[in-house]
């Protein structure tokens, strides 16, 4: 056939594919290219893109993490040299604006005209605004491409409140960023819940309940029928169906979308009824040289899908078609999992339960917005499900869909603590089984490969949503050297086992004799030297080190938090903790901490562990300011360490009339029990005088909780990005017991626990977890609790403290300076600016290479 | 109670420094720990982080840690990696070699490096 070719193509006598539109489905399109092999640098084809954005292909599924700091250009979705690499023609900013199918031409807005042999339309979809009066005024926006991003953020400089209209899965992103960018955020859904089409009325109840707990406002089964402006044409706020007004600033429309088919429609192209480019299984438009893939399209199941999966698929169908491959797409799982606003929401299958005698299996937690709901066949096959609130199983469930499960559902759905709860692990999974569903890639395709970028490269899998990333970790071999680091073969249990039975007390005597040999002699890492410093220094009194962290060769091995027994801010300056048992502190020395910060210059903030941290230290300032705290009675708080931390107490019974046990005077016995105590990582403990639990210890690594007979041990809380609520180790304890079984559980967690492993993830590691260790610290199954014991007891009686021993020492605090050549210079790059009636680091100093500074000659000596 | 580790022989040395022209002197020998690093401040304000390693061989680079700005790579933990020495900011935790300035965690950063000698 002829091809007609403009005279400068460097391509001349290959066929022209036309691609119209440069977003997720568009840029999988090309991939698939040039996978193929039909690239202009393969000599096969010209390949020329027209992009209507001014910027090439990025990740809108990820949009709203812009407000989270990602920039445009993190988003990005091709490699920076793949449009290069491959010879591909993109244009970006400059839209198609006609097709002439006679002529098989398409003329852009720039007015260049190309003529194709194959036109691909992945033109995209657009938000549907509702025709409601006043949708036009100033501070209405669409939410959809980084520029209606930007010129929200710029708008909501100006406004207080924002409102967004539609309670889907866009309207909750759009909310969460309008919520980031500190204006008081409405949701208004004309359904009766939120993500109606994801969720049931259960899942829809507890996505509400934790979406209000956050603060934003939801007003569900209500429409908008106007948006009101104020003279000057700007956003003042919308009147609902229900009668009632809402002030807003400024309006979201999020209420769905709708195929971009506009072009198609000029040209003469068949369109759906209601929308979308009508396509056939190998996503042909009615015209033979011409495909219509992802939003855009009408499927041959006729839906539209706005997922950006099922367009993938349909890219990688077209551009297999127009290589000559077989291949089809008939329809998509619509499957989701998404975190919108911190919270899990994922359905699957069936999850509104339409199949015919399907039956429910329905957990719900409204205390804590879990709800979980599976639907079951009547032969107990897996047809769908909707989890909200945690949605871990997802990735273990969504590929069981379809098939009988391996146990009794009920037992999936049941928080993990309560009853006996079944982890289904993907090793029961079929090979079929698919565990990507952006990219369907099935577990016999993963099981393939032996590492993760491996498996990405060759399959794509976990590339696109990342929700099936753990369960391709779980699949995959794990790697057979469990070694600490390039140094040592060991792990850092098996290293604390060889200190401790050899009693090793160097580092460089450990490397030299058990490191790697590629190691040995040498300076060690940054991983392995804190970790064996740490082992060191938690078993010094019984192997005979000094347990003073700067002694010798220890000073060598520490962080620098550490090495300054203080925390390393952002600016190069150090903050200061002090030591407050339990939390309780009488007001002398509240004065003192206030004096110290007034007389330095220092911010102070209240930890969220019942201390006061003190800001801004320079390294020259830290002896002078521990003088003055050594000399009013305190001691350092470890803050720097890993270590315990502080022991929190609620008030407890001698002031509080629901307390029953002093929980203060237990959380200051614990805390200065176990103080400086090195661990794995740190530990966090609190008490709480009773069952109402105030001082929030089931949170914490060892959380204790009065009852009327003792109290209770938890263990195995955690706070922070993965939350996790403590189990109960023991009941009903006298303080002696309390303590024996605190002193054997921390002892058993140093011995055994990886590095910067949390008691959390070690019980949910450890082979046979909170049991095992019941086993092992109750009731003594390895024979092991008098040494535990003695352990702690040889800590508690070599604790000394880190900072009154370097205050009183002339050679350690020489450390002490900034400069080794000028002692007395203080450092030039630690300087603050005024906040809030405080300091904070002025970091306009650190931008630059070059610092203007006084020079050595003009400092004091 | 403690005893510290000393040579026998007292190292009566000097750490220099040079800028491009002289050597500067800037501190003893003996203020320096294997695996650790100091901080030195240049006639004309610039910051030099030094360190020594097991083998007792000295490395200057420039103090500041180009991902965060702060003026801190002295205060890094110092290690090896197939033979070669490098320090790890204390901040965000990039390694630096010590004889190149080239960071192993980035190709496109470096810091500058300075001649350093015990004499």
């Amino acid at each position: 056939m002829p091809v007609p070719t403009p005279p400068t193509a460097p391509t001349a006598g290959v066929p022209t594919i036309v691609v119209v539109g440069h977003g997720m489905v568009g840029q999988r399109f090309l991939e698939a290219l040039a996978d193929r092999g039909l690239t202009a640098a393969a000599g096969t084809a010209r390949v020329v893109v027209l992009c209507e954005e001014p910027r090439p292909a990025y990740d809108r599924v990820r949009l709203t993490s812009y407000f989270s700091g990602r920039t445009p250009e993190e988003l990005a979705l091709a490699e920076p040299d793949f449009m290069a690499r491959h010879g591909i023609e993109l244009r970006v900013g400059d839209p198609a604006e006609s097709v002439d199918r006679q002529a098989r031409t398409v003329t852009a807005r720039s007015g260049e005209t190309f003529s194709y042999d194959t036109l691909v339309l992945a033109t995209g979809s657009y938000p549907f605004v509702p025709p409601v009066p006043g949708k036009d005024a100033e501070g209405c926006f669409v939410y959809r491409t980084v520029e209606d991003l930007l010129a929200i953020e710029e708008y909501a400089k100006g406004a207080t409140t924002g409102a967004v209209v539609g309670g889907g899965l866009l309207g909750l992103e759009a909310a969460g960023a309008l919520k980031g960018l500190g204006l008081a955020t409405h949701v208004v859904e004309f359904a009766p819940r939120l993500m109606p089409v994801q969720v049931d009325e259960g899942g829809g109840a507890a996505l509400l309940r934790t979406i209000e707990d956050m603060g934003l406002s939801v007003h569900t089964g209500v429409g908008t029928q106007e948006i009101t402006a104020d003279d000057d044409g700007r956003v003042t706020g919308m009147s609902l169906s229900d009668g009632s007004s809402l002030a807003t600033d400024l309006v979201v429309f999020s209420a769905g979308v709708r195929p971009r088919d506009q072009l198609a429609r000029d040209c003469g192209l068949a369109v759906g009824p209601r929308g979308g480019i009508v396509v056939d299984e190998q996503c042909r438009t009615s015209d033979g040289d011409v495909f219509a893939i992802g939003e855009c399209a009408l499927a041959s199941d006729g839906r539209v899908y706005g997922l950006v999966a099922p367009g993938y698929e349909m890219a990688q169908v077209a551009a297999g078609v127009i290589a000559g491959q077989a291949g089809a797409f008939t329809g998509a799982d619509l499957s989701t999992k998404l975190k919108l606003l911190g919270v899990d929401v994922a359905s699957f299958g069936d999850a509104h339960g339409a199949a015919e005698g399907c039956l429910d299996v329905v957990y719900a937690d409204s205390r804590s917005g879990v709800y979980k709901k599976l639907v079951i066949g009547r032969d107990g096959t897996l047809l769908g499900g909707v989890l909200v609130g945690d949605a871990d199983q997802y990735g273990t469930l969504r590929p069981m869909t379809g098939r009988v499960l391996p146990v009794a559902p009920e037992q999936l759905v049941l928080p993990a603590g309560a009853g006996a709860p079944v982890a289904l692990g993907p090793s029961s999974l079929p090979d079929e089984a698919v565990i990507c569903s952006c990219h369907n890639v099935s577990k016999g395709a993963i099981c393939e490969h032996t590492t993760l970028p491996e498996v990405k490269k060759c399959t794509k899998a976990g590339t696109g949503c990342g929700s099936c990333l753990k369960v391709i970790g779980q699949l995959l071999p794990q790697p057979e050297d469990q070694g600490l680091c390039g140094c040592f073969a060991y792990t850092r249990t098996e290293l604390y086992e060889i200190v401790r039975t050899l009693g090793v007390t160097t580092y460089a005597g450990l490397l030299d004799s058990h490191g790697r040999d590629t190691a040995r002699g040498g300076d060690g890492c940054e991983v392995c030297k804190p970790t064996v410093g740490s082992i060191i220094a938690s078993l010094a009194p019984t192997v005979g080190a000094s347990g003073y962290v700067l002694d010798g060769e220890q000073a060598a091995l520490q962080d620098t938090n550490d090495h300054f027994l203080a925390n390393l801010q952002r600016n190069g300056s150090y903050s200061i903790v002090p030591r407050i048992p339990g939390g309780e502190i009488t007001p002398e020395k509240l004065i003192v901490i206030g004096e110290v910060a007034r007389d330095f210059g220092l911010y102070t903030k209240i930890t969220g562990g019942q201390r006061i941290d003190l800001f801004g230290a320079r390294v020259d300032q830290l002896p002078l300011i521990w003088t003055r705290l050594v000399d009013a009675g305190f001691e350092s708080g470890h803050a720097y360490g890993k270590s315990l931390r502080t022991v929190k107490s609620c008030v407890g019974s001698t002031w509080c009339r629901y307390g029953v046990q002093d929980s203060v005077k237990m959380a200051i016995d614990l805390e200065l029990r176990y103080r400086g105590l090195r661990s794995p990582h740190k530990l966090k403990s609190a008490v709480s005088g009773c069952a109402r639990e105030c001082a929030e210890a089931r949170g914490k690594d060892f959380g204790i909780i009065a009852t009327a007979q003792g109290w209770n041990l938890y263990v195995g809380g955690n706070g922070g990005a993965t939350p996790r609520h403590a189990d109960l180790l023991a009941q009903d304890l006298s303080d002696a017991e309390l303590v024996r079984l605190v002193d054997r559980f921390l002892m058993f967690y140093i011995r055994t626990a990886d590095r910067l492993e949390r008691t959390s993830t070690w019980l949910d590691r450890i082979e046979g977890g909170l049991e095992h260790v019941r086993d092992v610290v109750v009731h003594d199954s390895l024979g092991l609790c008098d040494e535990l014991e003695r352990l702690m007891a040889d800590h508690v009686a070599g604790y000394r403290d880190e900072w009154a021993e370097t205050v009183n020492d002339p050679e350690r605090l020489r450390r002490f300076v900034t400069f080794v050549n000028a002692p007395d210079a203080p450092d030039p790059s630690v300087k603050f600016v005024p906040e809030r009636d405080q300091v904070k680091p002025d970091l306009d100093i650190l931008a630059g290479p070059v610092l203007a500074v006084r020079t050595l000659e003009g400092t004091p000596s | 109670m403690t005893t510290r580790t000393m040579d026998t022989v007292q190292d009566t040395r000097t750490i220099q420094l040079s800028d491009g022209a002289d050597w500067l002197t800037v501190c003893d020998r003996a203020l320096l720990t294997p695996g650790r690093g100091v901080a030195a401040l240049l006639p004309d304000g610039r910051q030099v982080a030094l360190f020594v390693d097991r083998a007792g061989r000295t490395y200057a680079i420039d103090n500041r840690d180009p991902f965060t700005g702060a003026y801190v790579l002295s205060r890094g933990l110092v290690g090896s990696a197939a033979g070669r020495p490098f320090v790890a900011s204390p901040l965000l935790k990039q390694r630096f070699d010590l004889e190149t300035g080239a960071c192993l965690d980035d190709d496109e950063v470096t810091v500058p490096v300075f001649a350093v000698r015990a004499h």
